[in-house]
């Protein structure tokens, strides 16, 4: 254990809770996985006896090999589970300030709608005059976000945001296609941009065309001037941008685009700044994705399952995935496909589950409340940005919108603590880290998203915990090296992993 | 107005003046004002919790939860034990982040890792990714995984599920990827075309098992003819039926996927669902989305991380292998609590009794005048018939009575009606079905 008064010591001990101090037990601290509490014959009884004589198919179809499934009892299953809740840290837990994430608080209301045997229990195939309930759910969240965001048409198949992106740029494709304008294969990128948008522009057929950002972190319009041409299909955006500041000639960057022909996309990643405030569909976006479980409120589940609809203007809505929802007297049906639909994106409508705790949480707040939570999570983030001031290297000047940006650059020179160390260190104090070495135009960057759901005192209580880590890493660097110290596990050994791959339990 | 802002106004203003700013609007400066909205968005007001929980209850009161479900087609009804959902309504797992801080996030990285076996237990398979959105999905990243510059044709069974096949093809087009279906033969895949189709230029063939229509494929030769031409078999199975049935690397499946709904996921109209997907050890590499991997601490202790991630977006950025960069980690972990719960012994029960009451439904629905098997060969859990009368009328008559029936086939098929039954259905239950059946189509 490191030297000194635990750093711990005067917070709340709750914050401390994420895992017993194995120097202080003097146990083995590591975990069994559950095959390793196996016992053959133990298990749950669930299932009656079949109340029909047992069919048999021909023996080419039957199983020859075993399967090696956990025998366990009810008591050792539902304490295994409770041994790695202990060992996972939520929204819950405490302050998840990841930038770019918008890990805000996740109502419980939402969860509850979500679980009514109505939604929970209706198969996918069921006649329309038995889903009412499920296509108004859908067709008012559309009707919402489409308002929220100035886009004309939503659509849910898409589970992620990833995904939305890929449906997005599949729209572009389709449009250009159709024009017959078959020359514009590219997508403009800025190269501060999250890597799924690059990924997905491959993904959906384009090549990528990066263009950089300036000092400032924003995109340079005579730099976008250079790369647009003919062949420019569409460009990527987030705004505001990925270092938290709202790009001031957003009019002039898409109007670039739309002079070029090209088609401008919007990555709703950071929609949670503008609520109420300013909509992409007026700022000049086309095609807009959104992420459910960040600005909306679902849960992340620990990576999924998401939702990352995608809006689009007017000229574009033809070419939305099928099935699409319509109201006709008063009924709500599934339209016929229009031949220019770019197709599915995956089974059925969409993680449709999420979108029921997103239309609850737009139900919960309002146009009102949905323009305070933005401006909320801009004060949260500028009130932690000012308390850092001058303690912190901050690359980008001016006020920020929901997210700041900090560079511990100078500090890794000088004392070889790098965004990592610092980060690890955190974890000790019970806080997770910002997101680090994101944006990858910013050197041992630590990006910072409070949100909205943040009390002013957790902010002040991260900003002196920060301070205290700075000191500390001025003081004693080396110790920092070695963070973290209070965690179940101190740093995994990730070479290891990758080169030598155990991906799975041996029996 | 609801809301989940905790700061009072006072406490805002107190910021406000310690940022240097008289009001918010002064944060926004950067925000052109011929951009800014002019007015409010025009949204119902906010509500209070009870209004909100009552507004929704009457939205899924719209819909009619069916008490008695013969439906499959890609979304079954199977038990739920009460643990597993229990379990993953825990708040530290429902509200967590991808588990990149690796040291805060044993609990997610080890319930994937145990997710990981599990499925490649299932399936025989080397190495399980950590999910991906669903079974479509699943199959439409297993086609793109297996190009190569010289392999582009990607031959799908027309007997795979019609939204898996329309799936893929929105995944390949515009690429350089072309999707071949290969036409079924009374409800089967028809070898000889396969054999016809198979050439150099074949990256992969894909294969449903049970396929969409129920019908055990004959998998093995399948998987030999595309092997003698180096493509790549990938399979789609039921999670369920592998407690009894063939596991895909018994075919020789170089690739399994599939939709992970029936380990414990509700019918949820459709999603969130699970696409599990599974390789050989060889093709690992080339697996797309989140990957789990054991290593040891500073400490020398096991840990569980994110690995081979130089596979992925965020590192490859326009090179990556896939642009996925999340799972469906809690669905994830509802089946790995699933199959926990229910042990193989109970997994091969789920199997049997599914398949047994298939087999008891059919026999007795075919007693029916009108009512016939429409293909020949063994099925597991699903099966395909005609129907007398108006297929409509039919299925409307049933629903009346809280059943919700076979699923009406469209194309080709209109007219025949696809049944599926799990053990949730008893043998009371089909027996009724049977004689609403008999009643409603009695000329």
């Amino acid at each position: 254990m490191r030297g000194g008064p635990d750093p711990c010591w005067h917070f709340h001990g709750d914050l401390c809770r994420i895992g017993a101090i194995p120097e202080v037990t003097g146990m083995d601290m590591s975990m069994k996985l559950i095959f390793e509490k196996s016992i053959a014959g133990r298990g749950c009884d669930l299932l009656p006896e079949c109340d029909v004589p047992v069919a048999a198919v021909g023996n080419k179809f039957i199983r020859n090999s075993e399967i090696h499934l956990p025998e366990v009892s009810e008591t050792e299953l539902s304490r295994h589970y409770t041994e790695l809740m202990k060992r996972t840290f939520g929204v819950n837990d405490g302050f998840y300030p990841l930038g770019s994430c918008t890990m805000k608080y996740n109502p419980k209301v939402n969860d509850e709608v979500a679980g009514l045997p109505g939604f929970a229990e209706i198969h996918p195939l069921q006649p329309v005059g038995t889903v009412q309930g499920c296509l108004e759910v859908m067709k008012l969240a559309e009707e919402y976000l489409c308002e929220i965001t100035g886009m004309e048409a939503m659509d849910f198949q898409p589970a992620a945001g990833a995904h939305g992106e890929f449906t997005g740029l599949k729209l572009i494709a389709a449009y250009h296609k159709e024009r017959k304008d078959t020359k514009r294969t590219k997508i403009i990128v800025p190269d501060s941009a999250h890597g799924t948008n690059p990924a997905s522009a491959a993904m959906s057929g384009f090549s990528v065309v990066n263009v950089a950002s300036t000092k400032e972190g924003y995109v340079d319009p005579e730099e976008l001037r250079k790369v647009v041409g003919e062949d420019t299909a569409g460009f990527m955006l987030t705004n505001p941008n990925t270092v938290g500041m709202f790009d001031e000639n957003i009019l002039e960057l898409t109007k670039i685009i739309h002079d070029a022909g090209g088609l401008n996309y919007y990555d709703g990643a950071n929609l949670n700044a503008i609520m109420g405030l300013v909509r992409p569909g007026d700022m000049g976006f086309d095609v807009v994705h959104l992420n459910l479980h960040k600005t909306f409120s679902t849960p992340h589940g620990g990576g999924g399952p998401g939702s990352g609809p995608v809006g689009c203007k007017e000229r574009l809505v033809r070419y939305l995935p099928t099935p699409r929802i319509i109201l006709k007297d008063g009924r709500y049906e599934f339209a016929e496909k229009p031949l220019e639909s770019i197709g599915r994106v995956k089974a059925f409508y969409g993680n449709f589950r999420v979108v029921v705790r997103a239309l609850a949480y737009i139900l919960t707040l309002g146009g009102e409340g949905l323009r305070n939570a933005s401006e909320n999570a801009v004060l949260n983030a500028n009130y932690m940005m000012q308390k850092l001031q001058g303690i912190f290297d901050m690359p980008f000047s001016g006020h920020c919108m929901h997210e700041f940006v900090i560079s511990l650059e100078q500090l890794k020179q000088e004392k070889g603590v790098s965004a990592l160390d610092f980060a690890k260190t955190l974890l000790d104090y019970g806080m997770h880290p910002p997101t680090m070495y994101f944006p990858l135009i910013v050197h041992e960057a630590l990006m910072v998203e409070p949100t909205e759901t943040e009390t002013k005192e957790n902010l002040e209580l991260a900003v002196e915990v920060y301070k205290a880590v700075l000191e500390q890493a001025r003081k004693e660097p080396e110790m920092l090296h070695q963070s973290p110290a209070k965690t179940v596990i101190g740093r995994p050994d990730e070479v290891m992993a990758a080169r030598n791959p155990v991906l799975r339990y041996q029996f | 107005m609801g809301t989940y802002v905790p700061n009072t106004r006072e406490e805002q203003q107190e910021m406000l003046r310690e940022i240097g700013v008289h009001d918010l609007q002064e944060l926004f400066h950067a925000i052109p004002r011929e951009v800014c909205l002019d007015g409010p968005l025009k949204l119902p007001s906010g509500l209070p919790e009870l209004s909100v929980y009552r507004k929704m209850s009457g939205l899924a009161g719209r819909n009619k939860v069916f008490q008695s479900i013969f439906r499959g087609a890609g979304a079954y009804r199977h038990y739920i034990p009460s643990i597993v959902k229990q379990i993953t309504s825990k708040e530290e797992f429902v509200t967590a982040y991808t588990p990149y801080q690796a040291e805060i996030s044993q609990g997610i990285l080890q319930s994937i890792f145990e997710y990981q076996t599990m499925i490649c237990e299932l399936t025989g398979m080397d190495v399980s990714n950590a999910s991906v959105y669903d079974g479509a999905t699943a199959a439409a990243e297993a086609v793109i995984m297996c190009k190569e510059r010289k392999r582009t044709k990607a031959l799908v069974s027309e007997t795979v599920h019609p939204e898996t096949i329309q799936t893929i093809q929105t995944y390949c087009s515009g690429t350089d990827m072309e999707v071949i279906l290969v036409p079924a033969k009374e409800g089967h895949t028809d070898m000889e075309a396969l054999q016809q189709l198979l050439d150099e230029e074949t990256a992969s063939v894909l294969l449903q098992q049970p396929n969409y229509y129920g019908i055990l494929e004959d998998a093995e030769p399948a998987g030999i003819l595309t092997h003698e031409k180096d493509a790549k078999f990938i399979m789609a199975c039921n999670p369920i039926s592998l407690g009894l049935l063939k596991a895909p690397s018994e075919y020789g499946a170089d690739i399994a996927v599939g939709e992970g709904q029936p380990l414990g996921i509700p019918l949820s109209y459709g999603g969130p669902y699970l696409g599990f997907m599974a390789s050989t050890e060889k093709l690992m590499r080339r697996l797309p989305g989140r990957i789990v991997g054991e290593t040891k601490d500073t400490r020398g202790e096991r840990a569980f991380v994110l690995t081979l991630q130089a596979r992925e977006q965020h590192i490859r950025r326009e090179k990556a292998s896939s642009n996925i960069c999340s799972n469906q980690a809690l669905c994830a972990m509802t089946a790995a609590v699933y199959l926990d719960a229910m042990g193989a012994r109970g997994l091969r029960q789920a199997a049997e009794s599914s398949m047994s009451k298939a087999h008891y439904l059919a026999g007795e629905l075919c007693k029916l005048p009108g009512f016939a098997l429409v293909y020949p060969g063994e099925f597991f859990h699903e099966f395909v018939t005609t129907c007398r009368g108006n297929v409509d009328k039919v299925l409307r008559a049933l629903e009346d009575r809280g059943i919700l029936g076979g699923y009406p086939l469209s194309g080709k098929d209109a007219g025949h009606l696809l049944w599926c039954a799990t053990e949730m259905n008893t043998k009371e239950e089909m027996d009724t079905l049977v004689s609403i059946l008999e009643e409603v189509t009695r000329a």
